[in-house]
């Protein structure tokens, strides 16, 4: 059941964020954006199957909510008209595969290398919010502050950029 | 055939080479936008497998922390956006070559 699930949702992620990236269909950002919100809760799924409850809520409450509501906001402010076809300049193309293959090539050759195969053991722990939130504040207390004003700066930063005239 | 760590970890990399295609050939700055998401989010796939893997709950408090930066970062990149398309009335970032506005 749980080898099921994992493969349906990992089809779906993967498909779901190729069709972000290139859509054969349409060159519009609105349908890469309702794309990307497929390719997250898909994502927020494989997080369950992973017994990490807590983030698969987070996932989609802030990242399929919040985020995505912010692009498309900012997609219909901008009121973008159909992106036109231009030609990749092939240079462009050319390093950018060669600089990708390279990526996956290390990236796939340190997984087959390191023995981490096999199955998952029995999960001891559950990615509950009783269980994280405990760890936020204990031993990540002082991260999470820092995060708060973290947010606090960006808050202050956006005002200050979507002002009329900047001085 | 049972799933493992190493599944999870193929579906975040094909993610972050996705991620990494639109970045490098994809002209439009939304959608490269998007794309540094589905990056940032193919890293949290692969914290969130070892977290498990390793039965600590260590890797999902550090997914937790990527989540809210990343919001953070996509509000003033966006603002960033908006500001720049009032000045220039483009998204296009072969257009954006110059640094003066």
């Amino acid at each position: 059941m749980e080898q099921v699930l994992f493969y349906i949702l990992g089809a779906f992620t993967v498909v779901f964020a190729f069709l972000v990236v290139a859509n054969p269909f349409s060159r519009s950002p609105v349908t890469s954006a309702m794309f990307l919100v497929l390719a997250i809760a898909s994502l927020a799924g494989l997080f369950v199957l992973l017994h990490a409850f807590f983030l698969a809520a987070v996932q989609v409450l802030v990242y399929a909510g919040a985020v995505m509501v912010l692009f498309l906001f900012v997609i219909m402010l901008l009121d973008l008209k159909e992106e036109q076809r231009r030609k990749i300049k092939n240079f462009s193309l050319i390093t950018g595969l060669i600089s990708l293959v390279a990526i996956v090539a290390v990236l796939v050759n340190v997984i087959l290398r390191s023995g981490l195969s096999g199955p998952l053991p029995a999960a001891t722990v559950e990615g509950g919010t009783v269980e994280l939130g405990k760890l936020l504040f204990t031993r990540y207390l002082l991260p999470f502050e820092m995060v708060s004003v973290l947010l606090l700066g960006a808050m202050v930063g956006v005002v200050l950029l979507s002002k009329k005239d900047l001085r | 055939m049972t799933v493992g760590l190493e599944h999870y970890l193929f579906v975040s990399i094909v993610l972050f080479s996705l991620g990494l295609l639109g970045v490098l050939l994809r002209r439009n700055l939304l959608i490269i936008y998007m794309s540094l998401e589905l990056m940032l989010n193919a890293a949290n796939l692969a914290l969130v497998a070892f977290s498990r893997f390793n039965n600590l709950l260590d890797g999902q408090v550090l997914v937790f922390f990527v989540i809210t930066v990343a919001a953070a970062e996509v509000s003033v990149g966006l603002a960033l956006i908006v500001a720049l398309y009032r000045k220039r009335r483009t998204s296009h970032v072969e257009d954006l070559t110059s640094m003066r506005l």
